[in-house]
């Protein structure tokens, strides 16, 4: 998510290959290092929609995706 | 006598010039202030709609059918509270069922459904810094879905890092009253047209 854009491709790719799942750890750590927060969103058995807050790479479900990153949150108003 | 009377109403328009110049100079500068055009830098209305688009979009994939069509509808989307202490942990919400209205760029307002108490509102945002494209403010539906994501993700970590407030800061407590009578009613519509209510999932 990005100011004036909405949803930016950032990287994509298959974590099974060797080259594309080290290009999506970098561009993740990029992310968080930048101050994003990382999320999955998930539909659970029930048909309940949630999200998955996820702050290492191998925290991501390997079934998952995508990962949106979104600015991290502050008090506000 | 004429002399004195000149003098005396010198003397009092000079005070009231004293007294109102202020103010109608203040006036004056707030009236052209309305007036002047403020060129916004970087700011396009046709890259903002077309950024709310893509937010909307983004937002339909995460949410579920309910969830969408109430944001479509009704211009909010409730989430269910999950913390078993309640999101103010004070005796009277322990246990109960609450739930949280996700308005875009407005606090978050927790209130408890069964009463439709308020609780409290909070107050957060997520300012992007960098500003790539000459605005720090995420598109409506970005910052609904940003909500969104932070309270079903972790709803203990939004709440604490958001600013708590009692209700009717800055969302007017009569407003959220109107929304959740909307809700009961849109929900109750809903109710009664069951194609309406595909994909529904109801409180836990």
């Amino acid at each position: 998510m990005k100011p004036g854009h909405g949803e930016v491709l950032i990287a994509e790719g298959d974590v099974e290959v060797a080259e594309e799942h080290d290009a999506l750890v970098d561009a993740f750590r990029r992310q968080l290092e930048a101050g994003m927060w990382a999320a999955v969103p998930r539909a659970d058995a029930g048909g309940r929609r949630q999200a998955q807050m996820v702050s290492s790479f191998d925290d991501v479900p390997r079934d998952a995706d995508r990962v949106i990153f979104f600015p991290r949150a502050a008090g506000g108003c | 006598m004429l002399l004195a009377i000149s003098a005396s109403v010198i003397v009092v328009l000079v005070l009231l010039w004293e007294v109102a110049w202020p103010v109608a100079s203040e006036k004056i500068a707030c009236w052209r202030a309305r007036r002047a055009r403020i060129e916004v830098e970087g700011y396009d209305p046709g890259r903002e709609r077309r950024a709310e688009q893509r937010a909307r979009t983004l937002l339909r994939s995460c949410v579920n059918d309910e969830e969408w069509a109430m944001y479509n509808d009704l211009g909010f989307i409730r989430v269910w509270g999950g913390l078993t202490d309640g999101p103010m942990s004070d005796r009277d919400t322990r246990g109960a069922a609450y739930a949280y209205l996700i308005y875009p760029h407005k606090p978050i307002v927790a209130y408890m459904p069964q009463t439709r108490r308020l609780l409290s509102e909070y107050c957060v945002t997520f300012p992007d810094e960098t500003r790539p494209y000459g605005s720090s403010r995420l598109p409506d539906s970005d910052d609904v879905l940003a909500k969104w994501m932070a309270l079903t993700g972790d709803e203990r970590r939004i709440i604490a890092s958001a600013n708590m407030h009692l209700p009717g800061r800055q969302v007017d407590p009569k407003q959220v009253k109107r929304d959740l009578w909307r809700l009961g009613q849109w929900e109750q519509a809903r109710l009664r047209d069951p194609r309406r209510g595909a994909g529904s999932v109801h409180a836990p």
